[in-house]
């Protein structure tokens, strides 16, 4: 089957690993447009040594192309806010990366399915991508009163983005935690270690639940959805299997990176690079049946 | 300065948010009230408080406090009359809208806490508390863990994002004199705004090296009363009061009111008396985070492993501030391993 067209905006690390993903895994889709607004960075000069056809044009270049059905937003949650109506009005179903969550909250082991339809997606936080299945599993079990998450991260892997903004990602993960995770109530912490060699992307996951005696239940439950998780995210594992402390249930998991463009400590991006291909493979299966 | 002229140094009380961690943070908003009120009678510039961690510390991962932020700050809001009131952010747990909570309790300061070497996340909160007309107080944690360039290179940061002050922050205690010395006066030659420093006593070093630090040139310094703070305490307000008076620095504290609020109102709160033990000299030893104390004891207790040896271990992984979900995870790891000592042990004989 013919593959669907897409584009990425944002030539920066994510978009770049993002790009090496598709062109090494994806069946249903292909990189037609790499875009940035300012030449000269290591992902554009990639791209094209790759030959994939890039511009420094921006969106611009990407509405221009009518053939693009998917776009892939790699930018900052302010240039999304503005990009998102004109994909709208183009035809385009956008995958958006950035925190600005003009759609829906998308984890893909998750609430994939529920969210077939709908033209906007959003990707969360890379926090938000690896924990919210295990909220999500713990919560099949018995009931998440709170839930509460601490990622830490290496420093090497914080981008500026990131870093200018860190409330954003400890209150959208908060937000996700409990829309898509099904807790109560939640809270996110992000800590970020400079430690060399780096560390690898770690989070731990606390939840008070109901019935923390189902704690077999969760252990088979929490493991499933790692299995789940794992077929879009190979490095995604459980360091630490449910325990339980009175109300409280702790577990523990690492995101050992693909190390495609990106070091394998930086799991924190790969997770959520590899979400969104997951999401954009489904999303061309969508499209491939209406064309065909 | 004229010879006559009295040096000044702004002492910032932290008995009611880093001393939290000495009690778990389980301070009720009324001993709160009591406490401040000592502070606020004794002149104290600055009192901070708060959860341990910081606005938002109250959770899983640091232990959850006695009441909520807004109680905190409802009380001691209320019995502070001279004193300005101080919260505590560390950016990745604390957000904006924790300090638009202290802003509407008059909170006057906002103390903005990063690793060493991750000034750039607190930019955003500086940027916030400024822009409410509050003073943005910054702190480069674990200092040691860092050359003194780094820290230099760190504390411009802070600067460019317009901070007021930046601390050099020893919050393992595992600081020496002559670092202190180093690292201070070189932030000192680098930075127009005030440089301050606060100290932890894990080596029986605070009032050593926040005495150093001044003479390197820092103005604002911070104390507990009776020393009260995460692993063995910080530099004891009424002592530095004392020392500061015997100096002839002034700093604007009554030293009898100041004792009295330590013996009258913090001593017989206190959970056990704060002393060098063997834990919180591994702490200072081992250069990790002094609040990991209370929850390496609880950890090596549920595991059966030497707390010892869990800190060493978070010294060696280069843990930062924050990180006590890896408590947890080590002692986990520690257990398994000498669980399979014994097993080949027995399996030798």
């Amino acid at each position: 089957m013919k593959k669907v067209k897409s584009a990425i905006l944002g030539p920066g690390n994510i978009g770049t690993d993002l790009l090496l993903k598709i062109k090494k895994n994806a069946k249903n889709i292909e990189v037609v447009l790499f875009a940035g607004i300012i030449d000269g960075g290591l992902g554009l000069e990639l791209a094209r040594k790759m030959g994939v056809p890039t511009s420094i044009d921006g969106v611009e270049a990407i509405l221009a192309d009518d053939s693009i059905k998917i776009v892939f937003e790699a930018t900052g949650a302010k240039a999304h806010l503005e990009n998102a109506p004109r994909y709208r009005k183009a035809g385009k179903i956008a995958i958006d990366l950035t925190p600005a969550a003009v759609g829906p909250y998308l984890v893909p082991a998750v609430n994939m399915d529920a969210n077939f339809e709908g033209d906007n997606f959003n990707m969360v936080t890379c926090g938000g991508q690896a924990t919210i299945p295990m909220v999500a599993a713990v919560n099949q079990v018995t009931p998440v009163e709170y839930a509460e998450i601490v990622a830490t991260i290496a420093s090497k892997s914080a981008g500026p983005g990131t870093r200018a903004n860190i409330d954003e990602f400890t209150q959208t993960t908060a937000k996700a935690l409990v829309t898509v995770g099904g807790a109560k109530k939640a809270r996110a912490i992000i800590l970020l270690n400079p430690a060399e060699p780096p560390i690898m992307m770690r989070n731990t996951v606390y939840c008070r639940v109901q019935h923390p005696e189902r704690l077999e239940k969760i252990r088979e439950s929490v493991d499933r959805m790692a299995e789940h998780v794992r077929q879009y995210v190979p490095g995604y594992r459980v360091r630490l299997e449910p325990i339980a402390d009175g109300d409280k249930i702790t577990l523990m998991v690492e995101v050992e990176g693909e190390g495609a463009f990106l070091p394998k400590y930086a799991g924190n991006l790969d997770i959520i690079t590899a979400a969104a291909m997951a999401t954009g493979e489904k999303i061309a299966e969508r499209l491939q049946g209406i064309s065909q | 300065m004229k010879d006559t002229e009295m040096k000044k140094i702004r002492i910032i009380d932290s008995t009611l948010r880093d001393g939290m961690h000495a009690v778990s943070h389980q301070f009720s908003p009324d001993d709160m009230a009591v406490i401040a009120a000592a502070l606020d009678a004794a002149g104290v510039d600055t009192v901070e408080i708060g959860h341990g961690d910081g606005q938002g510390g109250s959770t899983y991962q640091y232990g959850f406090a006695k009441a909520s932020d807004e109680d905190y700050l409802r009380a001691v809001s209320s019995v502070l009359t001279r004193s300005k009131l101080d919260i505590l952010i560390l950016p990745g747990i604390g957000t904006e809208p924790d300090i638009e909570l202290g802003a509407k309790y008059g909170a006057k300061v906002v103390r903005i806490a990063t690793h060493v070497t991750e000034a750039d996340i607190g930019a955003q909160h500086i940027a916030f508390t400024k822009s409410l007309g509050m003073e943005a107080i910054t702190f480069l944690m674990m200092a040691h863990m860092a050359p003194v360039e780094k820290v230099v290179e760190q504390a411009k940061l802070f600067e460019s994002y317009g901070a007021d002050v930046v601390y050099v922050t020893d919050s393992a205690g595992a600081m020496l004199p002559s670092e202190v010395a180093e690292k201070v006066s070189a932030v000192k030659a680098a930075v127009a705004i005030p440089v301050g420093f606060h100290a932890h006593n894990n080596l029986g070093l605070a009032i050593g090296n926040t005495l150093a630090a001044v003479q390197a040139g820092a103005s604002v310094v911070d104390g507990c009363l009776c020393g009260l703070g995460a692993g063995a305490g910080n530099a004891q307000i009424e002592v530095l009061a004392a020392v500061f008076d015997r100096m002839h620095i002034e700093t604007g504290i009554d030293l009898y009111k100041i004792m009295d609020a330590a013996e009258n109102e913090v001593r017989p709160r206190m959970r056990q008396p704060l002393a060098i033990t063997k834990l919180e000299l591994s702490i200072g030893w081992a250069g990790v985070y002094g609040s990991f104390l209370l929850h390496s004891i609880r950890a090596g207790k549920k595991f059966g492993v030497d707390p010892r040896d869990i800190l060493v271990e978070l010294g060696r992984l280069k843990t930062v501030g924050g990180q006590e979900d890896l408590i947890i995870d080590v002692a986990s790891r520690l257990a398994a391993e000498k669980e399979q000592r014994k097993s080949q042990t027995v399996a030798g004989k």
